[in-house]
């Protein structure tokens, strides 16, 4: 339970998972302007020159979506099986531990009990620089206790996506995670509690195809690629340039597949608030659960 | 055209071919050399695909003249109606959806089509759907549900279509709709992997309360060449990758993936499409069998739980 001290003991500032360059001084990702690192965290990681989301730590996230002290973490006791011997240029195993010691956690999702402005939730946040945030058999369970737990305890379930997709270090097995996830979601649909996913830079592949985009609301971070197939692989596939701003979550927006672009530090008051909506609407109905597929 | 591990069968069979032309020509007597050369040539083949790599597999699955999903439908299907588009988008020809009946019992039908030539290949985008495909597929999964009718799915993609018009239409969402609305169904549904099981474009109309896999088809999350793209940075190394991922039936029984396999007449489906899709045939109706007459609530709740207990994974106890 080291982790959860650690939570208990400090607002982080500066996670072990942060992968902005170390140092006093850091560039923005995208205008490059010299930025002092303490105002970049300060700033959320997003950018005070152009407005740019850097990719944000676990640990900052939670920070900033929950209120003070209210995070208990339910996640870290399911870690990862080398299931397949997966062996590429490095061994599976081999790399699954290196990253585990740097992470400090057993794979890529934290997730947890929160009070969101003083609505109870689930919250789940994926680490994208554990191995990609990809989901294999420990991102899928980790998702579906916390679905069955949010419903056990009367909680709504706030998402944050940030994945590579299925990890394929698992074979199939991490295909077959994406129906876990649907699958375990159905306890909440049943109890009318809210599921809010909120897509990151990125949300690809698997993850995108399955949970992350179920949900009753989904919100999306500025300039947030998310997608099925990856830029290069269409661009492999059709040999043509692809159009600017192409699967960015502006786009997304305008084609109808997300219910908002959300700049980051509007992000805990836009949650809480069509999280009450959605359960002020639902205590007014006849209690008993939904059948299944209404 | 014969697969490079092939080429030593084929060649005893054109010899074999060949002495029996000689022998029907010159009104010779060589039944007893030619049973031998069968006889070497059995063996052969029971060696050689023994022993295939995990990469051969692949190579099978995709062989040209591998049995198509219609081509498998024809042989247990009845009264097969073709019903097209997903009133919205248009109709996707690789997903192929209609109405027949097995053992008499009405089904709902949904096969991923790849081509059986190169014409029919680019009608049928070489099997990969777009969104509208499994708009598609949902629209009939309503249909299964609000008319009582088992849903067997037949898969056989190398993936969802990765372009342009399908991204900005929602690919992710839709395949991620329909793994939820397939998991709702109050039916039974069996699917069959017959030939490449391609990711989540082949999960998306996978969510049955039986899998079947036939012997020599595959079902990965990644595709070798992409895999090995990413992991090797060469997609030469496909064949490592094949071997890496664990994608053959064998592998996927192991791995609790798929419940069954069917067996392919030794050679490969290919060589002999008649008897591999008979059976096909047998296998599906013994499926849709043990699954009739189920309570509903007991259908959602087995297949839900089949899906919920997927994967490996170690947990500390406090």
């Amino acid at each position: 339970m080291a982790l959860e001290r650690w939570f208990r003991r400090q607002r982080p500032t500066r996670g072990d998972d942060d992968a902005t360059p170390a140092g006093l001084w850091v560039k923005c990702s995208a205008c490059h302007a010299q930025l002092y690192r303490k105002d970049l965290v300060a700033h959320l990681y997003v950018c005070k020159e152009c407005g740019h989301h850097e990719r944000m730590p676990v640990a900052a996230r939670i920070a900033m979506l929950t209120d003070e002290g209210s995070f208990e973490p339910w996640s870290g006791d399911v870690r990862p099986v080398d299931a397949l011997g997966f062996v590429d240029v490095e061994p599976y195993a081999e790399r699954l531990a290196a990253v585990q010691q740097k992470a400090g956690r057993p794979d890529a999702i934290v997730t947890g009990a929160a009070l969101m402005e003083g609505e109870p939730v689930a919250l789940a946040v994926m680490d994208f620089s554990f191995l990609g945030g990809s989901m294999g058999s420990v991102v899928g369970e980790e998702i579906a206790l916390a679905a069955e737990r949010a419903g056990e305890e009367d909680r709504a379930l706030v998402m944050v996506a940030a994945s590579g997709g299925a990890r394929m270090q698992e074979g199939a097995l991490s295909l077959m995670q994406m129906a876990k996830t649907t699958v375990a979601l159905e306890g909440l649909a049943s109890r009318r509690l809210p599921y809010v996913s909120v897509l990151t830079d990125p949300t690809t592949g698997g993850v995108t195809a399955s949970f992350a985009t179920l949900g009753d609301v989904i919100f999306a971070e500025p300039d947030a690629l998310i997608c099925f197939a990856g830029p290069r692989v269409i661009q492999q596939t059709i040999k043509q340039d692809l159009p600017a701003g192409f699967q960015r979550a502006e786009f997304l927006l305008r084609k109808g597949m997300i219910d908002d672009v959300v700049p980051r530090g509007e992000l805990k008051r836009r949650l809480a608030a069509v999280i009450g909506l959605l359960r002020a609407g639902a205590a007014t109905m006849v209690p008993g659960a939904l059948p299944a597929g209404a | 055209m014969a697969l490079p591990f092939e080429k030593p069968i084929e060649d005893l069979e054109s010899k074999i071919r060949e002495m029996q032309a000689y022998a029907d020509e010159q009104q010779v007597d060589l039944a007893e050399e030619i049973s031998l050369l069968e006889q070497r040539l059995e063996r052969l083949k029971r060696e050689t695909f023994a022993h295939l790599t995990r990469w051969q597999r692949v190579l099978v699955a995709r062989a040209p003249g591998r049995p198509t999903a219609l081509d498998h439908v024809g042989a247990f299907v009845d009264d097969f109606v073709e019903l097209h588009g997903d009133r919205a988008l248009g109709d996707d020809p690789a997903l192929v959806a209609g109405l027949g009946r097995v053992d008499g019992a009405g089904v709902v039908v949904l096969a991923q089509q790849k081509g059986r030539d190169t014409k029919e290949n680019i009608h049928r985008n070489f099997g990969m759907a777009h969104p509208s495909g499994y708009r598609k597929a949902m629209r009939m999964m309503e249909m299964a549900d609000k008319f009582g009718l088992a849903v067997v799915a037949l898969i056989d993609t190398p993936g969802a279509y990765p372009g342009i018009a399908a991204e900005e239409q929602g690919q992710a969402w839709v395949i991620a709709e329909s793994i939820r609305r397939m998991s709702r169904l109050r039916v039974p549904a069996v699917a069959v992997v017959v030939g490449e099981g391609g990711s989540g474009g082949a999960l998306a109309i996978g969510v049955a309360n039986r899998v079947l896999i036939l012997e020599n088809s595959v079902y990965s999350v990644i595709s070798p060449e992409s895999c090995a793209a990413i992991r090797w940075r060469d997609a030469a190394e496909a064949p490592r990758a094949a071997e890496a991922l664990k994608l053959t039936s064998a592998d996927l029984l192991e791995q609790g993936v798929v419940d069954e396999i069917v067996a392919e007449p030794l050679g490969g489906a290919h060589k002999d499409p008649a008897t591999a899709v008979a059976a096909t045939a047998t296998a599906v109706r013994a499926a849709l069998a043990s699954l009739r007459g189920l309570p509903v609530e007991e259908i959602v709740r087995a297949r839900s739980e089949r899906f919920r207990h997927m994967g490996r994974v170690l947990v500390d106890s406090a």
